[in-house]
């Protein structure tokens, strides 16, 4: 191909040459991203009420504490304690082997777990390892928010009969919600770049894409700061989105 | 004599401060007991125990003759059938006036949106506020406010309805359009224990009036007995300062 210079130094025809690796990189990204998003989100959930459960009488109240709440609560610091790199590293190379193993996996082994591993080893640790990581954070949005809540709403709603999880489902959480936004926008940007880090355990996502190009032509500014561009797109895209999702759950409220 | 609500030596602990020492009463069907006190007395917790809000130390509470505290009770049936009316108002700031009162009726009694709406709509009328069914809490003035949630509470359609110091949060000039609707109430026969300031209201519309004080209900009569004729150095002391 050609070369085509932009501005005397910028190799367009590089990128021109790998377009579909970094659409196909730009889908994955997203992909991985959407994913993590939504499970981190209900990982974060269930998290985040465990941490806050609480009972008044035994046995149930044993129960929160070393049942729910504990756990809960190592969990959340482990994540949040530890390299969310390391952790992907952990998950790709010790944790899912122990599971999807051809020889004697725990949960899938034999010729469906060569494929499986083979196939979408990358993408299913580097998915597991950044919805965990993302869940731990979540369940702290969550926690905040649902704390956040004027314990007279509570009492109100149980005052009238409504069960504790009818309260959290229309009293708690959609006030909650709408405090959690800001925090949670800024969560799903973080998680849409920490996506690239699964590069690493060779994941064909868009940070994939640009080091392959890099490596193939020894060019440097031209991929990195292809990938960069599309990574801001995507992160304003976000931005944008969680402004209008706010706006519009903004309704009745006084701050 | 009807009995709907029946307290036995009810005691509350917070940590090491005794806040309820040992309450007995008594509440009859239409009865509207008032209950004053000092604040600090115990008497929103005494209140906030009849409905299982609060946690009782020891002690019972019977309504209906079903224990309040028992953990095999169904809290949330009985608390369906006892309305309660908070200091703060407490509306849900994310719904409409219209949605604050259909919730719980459509979740928790099973109606349909349409007889919720139409229950709704009636209360409405009643508190006065129909013009307002469409509008946010924020959008409401306190007294405002304060009507919706005793329409909230009364689209439950409960057989006892409490108040927790229901006009202490209020602008003065509001306060008489939330007592005339609770005053219409009384008049129709509703069980009501209001734990109040207001004297006059509690003079007025109370059949009993109960004065506690640290913990232990010390004196109670007719509000003429209590008002005008109290027994106790302590209830004297203290409508002194408020009368």
């Amino acid at each position: 191909m050609e070369q085509v210079l932009w501005f005397g130094w910028f190799r367009a025809d590089i990128i021109a040459e790998y377009a579909v690796l970094f659409w196909r990189g730009l889908q994955m990204t997203i992909l991985v991203t959407l994913i993590c998003i939504v499970q981190g989100t209900a990982l974060g959930l269930g998290v985040g009420m465990a941490r806050l459960a609480e009972a008044r009488h035994a046995p149930a109240r044993q129960l929160c504490r070393f049942a729910l709440r504990w756990p809960a609560t190592v969990y959340v610091s482990f994540f949040r304690g530890t390299p969310l790199f390391v952790q992907i590293l952990l998950i790709h190379f010790a944790v899912l082997p122990l599971f999807i193993n051809p020889a004697d996996g725990l949960l899938i082994s034999g010729e469906t777990a060569r494929n499986l591993k083979q196939n979408y080893g990358a993408f299913l640790s580097g998915v597991l390892a950044l919805t965990l990581n993302a869940g731990a954070y979540i369940s702290e949005i969550f926690r905040a928010g649902i704390q956040s809540i004027d314990r007279g709403q509570v009492e109100a709603s149980r005052s009238l009969g409504m069960s504790f999880p009818r309260t959290m489902f229309h009293v708690v959480l959609p006030q909650a919600f709408r405090r959690m936004l800001p925090p949670l926008g800024n969560n799903a940007i973080s998680l849409l770049k920490d996506s690239s880090l699964i590069s690493a355990i060779g994941l064909a996502e868009l940070a994939y894409a640009a080091r392959t190009v890099a490596g193939a032509y020894s060019r440097y500014w031209e991929p990195y700061l292809t990938i960069s561009l599309m990574y801001w797109v995507l992160t304003l895209g976000l931005a944008y989105v969680v402004k209008n999702l706010e706006a519009r759950y903004g309704r009745g409220d006084t701050r | 004599m009807d009995e709907v609500i029946r307290v036995e030596g009810l005691t509350k602990q917070f940590g090491t401060l005794a806040v309820l020492r040992g309450i007995d009463c008594s509440i009859r069907a239409s009865e509207v007991v008032c209950v004053i006190g000092p604040s600090g007395s115990g008497k929103s917790t005494f209140l906030r125990c009849l409905n299982g809000l609060e946690d009782a130390s020891g002690g019972q509470v019977l309504v209906g003759g079903v224990s309040v505290h028992d953990p095999k009770t169904d809290v949330d049936a009985l608390r369906s059938e006892i309305g309660m009316v908070f200091q703060r108002f407490n509306l849900f700031p994310h719904k409409t006036v219209l949605e604050n009162i259909t919730l719980a009726p459509t979740k928790v009694r099973g109606l349909s949106s349409a007889q919720a709406h139409s229950r709704a709509h009636e209360l409405l009328v009643k508190v006065g506020l129909l013009d307002k069914i469409d509008a946010y809490p924020n959008q409401l003035s306190g007294g405002q406010q304060q009507r919706v949630a005793i329409a909230r509470a009364l689209a439950m359609q409960p057989r006892i309805m409490l108040f927790d110091e229901p006009t202490s949060a209020l602008d003065p000039e509001m306060v008489g359009e939330v007592l005339a609707v609770m005053q219409a109430l009384a008049e129709e026969g509703m069980t009501m224990v209001v734990v109040t300031h207001e004297m006059g209201f509690a003079r007025q519309v109370a059949d009993r009036v109960l004065f506690i004080d640290e913990g232990l209900v010390v004196e109670e009569g007719t509000p003429a007995d209590l008002f005008d004729r109290p027994q106790e150095e302590r209830t004297r002391r203290f409508l002194s300062k408020v009368l």
